[in-house]
């Protein structure tokens, strides 16, 4: 026995079989970073056809074709007192016809020709007078977005070798709209619109605000209400909660709430907050309400692995010198705790920026032209926006689909890396 | 040289001091963790203006004896402590003895330093502010000054008192915990292997100044070097597999002790 023990091996680091079994070794090493590198790529080559897809089919919704038109207004006799009450169909009327030398044509045609412009342009005009009466005084241009069939056609959605029975503009339509191309007054600004308008059923006027304040108003429920919940919950389960088996059972729910399908957290709001608690549907208010119930047990989580994460010696230090518990956790621990406490709330807040299905539940998918206002107003969001396009038949909402989805996918990423930024700033190390 | 002339004449004072005032007791102290049971029966007086070393091989139960001295093992989920222990006569688990007071009272440095990811002046400034030991900024300016001058790293960081106290070295750091627990005026301070982590001149510097703050304080120390327990402290107990072996002077545990157990492990002859 103390024989064996004290014998001393001697391996021949070189022998054909030991060189062959490190080589493997150093084989499997390979493979290993290999197929790492190959998921890596599998990864970024799908992200880049996501995003390159959604430019391609989005990018043109990104501008809007419109034509400048000139009214002189000094003329047109409009009532200050009552600027809206003024005649500004006819006005509007009459100045595009001028625009495109359309009044010898016959009514019918006169027709078909101010289909060329949005159906609203009077309208805009009128707003635009609203806003800014000192262009009553002379001649002042306004900007007339065009119809969704011309707005397709200048971006060249439309083949003009199409035949002319297989397309909604007629050679005439297009021979008038080549017409006001050669006169100057058409261009192609940025789409400023799709952020700053509300839904319309025109393409050509339909925007993100809506859906970008119903979004905003949600988050701002649901961060007010989970941000505080889910830290006081997470500070009770972690720090004063004896563990037993009640609490070993509200741990194990809350584990199980956290991969509840999201659309049973909308059934869950229909059922309470708008059948129960009667709150007023389609608003930000029940919407964030959802989306706090859904992001709850996330935060949860979070804040209590990133309290156990703070060292106990710091924990120590602060009962040692006779802290209360209180002032332990609010002075020492939960300011550690927090940077990390923030980059999870702000990317599980970014996961309910883009959550469709409980929205959809509560009527979030309201058809609504203005803007909300607080978090009572019924509105969309940009999700359950980007839905009720993806539904619309009119073409120009094919590529405003996709341009939706960029925008929600900027937020998105934005507010990702303001996370990041959180935690680089704010992360201490011990 | 000063410092090494006042080292020798330490323990002669000691003894001259006949029968300091015994500060703490433990009557009859067992801990159990869960069902396991970690000290049996201990009991140990701890003198007022005293350095008392507890000795003993690791797991021997010296630092949960520590720890029960100003409650630690409260905050460790299953520990269960039995018997008694008093501070001046009152004894400190009982229900109306208020554990931050307690805490106060007898402050606490821990084996690893653990400043707060603060500033210097914070950390010291931390304790004071919470007990509401100075009216003013002046009064808390004061506080911190002498608490650091007392730790003996005045003069190392009083032009940076703003610097994060996470930026020192190890030993400064654990100088800086000193001073902290010193803000706070405790009574008795309990030290958890202080130097473990800390390099030899780091150590000493800390040796030295557990020294002088025996003046002010009272102070237990758990400690497993040998040495370190014969330098710094008057008293001294031996601790093995959650007993008491035994408690005594420590120049009488170091020359001639009455087990043979601690004879043995001053030896070196096990733990």
């Amino acid at each position: 026995m103390s024989a064996a023990i004290s014998q001393v091996q001697t391996v021949d680091w070189h022998s054909p079989a030991i060189e062959a079994r490190r080589k493997s070794r150093y084989a499997a090493e390979a493979r290993l970073k290999a197929y790492g590198l190959i998921a890596i790529v599998f990864a970024l080559g799908f992200l880049a056809i996501l995003i390159g897809s959604l430019i391609y089919s989005g990018h043109k919704a990104f501008v809007q074709t419109v034509a400048s038109v000139e009214i002189d207004l000094s003329a047109a006799g409009v009532d200050k007192a009552k600027i809206a009450d003024a005649n500004w169909k006819g006005i509007v009327k009459q100045a595009l016809l001028d625009l495109g030398d359309a009044k010898s044509l016959p009514k019918r045609e006169q027709k078909k020709y101010l289909d060329i412009f949005t159906d609203s342009a009077a309208y805009l005009v009128r707003d635009a007078v609203i806003a800014d009466p000192s262009r009553l005084e002379g001649k002042s241009t306004f900007v007339i977005p065009l119809s969704d069939p011309f707005d397709q056609l200048a971006k060249g959605e439309v083949s003009r070798q199409t035949p002319e029975a297989q397309r909604r503009v007629s050679d005439k339509d297009i021979a008038a709209f080549d017409a006001l191309v050669a006169k100057g007054v058409i261009a192609k600004p940025f789409n400023w619109g799709l952020l700053f308008n509300a839904d319309s059923r025109f393409p050509e006027l339909a925007g993100l605000a809506g859906a970008i304040s119903g979004s905003f108003w949600s988050i701002v429920v649901c961060f007010a209400i989970s941000f505080p919940v889910g830290i006081a919950a997470a500070i009770y389960l972690e720090e004063f909660a004896p563990k037993n088996r009640w609490t070993d059972l509200i741990e194990i729910n809350i584990n199980n709430l956290a991969a509840v399908p999201s659309v049973v957290f909308g059934l869950l709001g229909l059922a309470v907050f708008l059948g129960w608690f009667g709150l007023p549907r389609s608003a930000p208010l029940v919407g964030g309400l959802v989306l706090a119930l859904m992001t709850l047990p996330t935060l949860i989580i979070v804040t209590r692995v990133s309290l156990k994460a703070v060292p106990g010696s710091i924990r120590e230090a602060a009962l040692g010198i006779g802290a209360s518990k209180h002032e332990a956790i609010f002075h020492h621990i939960l300011p550690l705790a927090m940077p990390t406490v923030m980059t999870g709330t702000i990317i599980s807040l970014a996961r309910a920026l883009g959550e469709t299905a409980p929205l959809l539940l509560i009527g979030m998918n309201a058809f609504m032209t203005s803007a909300a206002h607080g978090i009572f107003d019924a509105s969309t969001a940009l999700p359950t926006q980007i839905y009720i396009w993806s539904d619309s038949p009119e073409r120009g909402f094919v590529a405003r689909t996709s341009a939706a989805i960029l925008v929600l996918l900027a937020f998105l990423v934005l507010m990702n890396g303001i996370a990041i930024f959180l935690r680089q700033r704010f992360e201490r190390r011990w | 040289m000063n410092m090494m002339a006042e080292t020798t004449t330490e323990p002669k004072q000691g003894q001259t001091m006949s029968d300091p005032a015994i500060k703490m007791m433990g009557k009859n102290v067992t801990v159990h963790y869960g069902t396991k049971q970690a000290l049996f029966d201990v009991n140990l007086p701890i003198r007022q203006n005293t350095v008392t070393a507890l000795i003993g091989p690791s797991g021997c139960g010296k630092s949960t004896f520590l720890r029960c001295l100003n409650r630690m093992n409260d905050t460790i989920d299953n520990c269960r402590v039995g018997g008694e222990i008093t501070l001046d006569g009152q004894d400190i688990y009982d229900p109306s003895i208020d554990v931050v007071e307690l805490r106060a009272r007898v402050g606490m440095v821990f084996q690893k330093p653990n400043p707060f990811p603060k500033s210097i002046y914070e950390n010291v400034a931390y304790g004071p502010r919470i007990h509401g030991l100075a009216r003013n900024k002046a009064e808390l300016d004061q506080i911190v000054e002498t608490s650091l001058m007392k730790a003996g790293l005045w003069n190392e960081v009083k032009d940076r008192l703003n610097e994060a106290g996470t930026g020192l070295s190890g030993g400064q750091q654990q100088r800086l915990c000193i001073a902290r627990a010193v803000a706070v005026s405790p009574e008795v301070i309990l030290m958890d292997e202080p130097c473990s982590a800390l390099d030899p001149i780091a150590t000493a510097k800390v040796e030295e100044l557990i020294h002088e703050l025996r003046l002010n304080f009272t102070i237990v120390i758990v400690t497993h070097s040998m040495q370190q327990a014969a330098r710094v402290s008057q008293r001294t107990a031996m601790f093995h597999l959650g007993n008491l072996v035994e408690e005594n002077d420590t120049d009488k545990i170091f020359t001639n002790p009455d087990e043979s157990r601690t004879q043995d492990y001053i030896m070196g002859r096990f733990g």
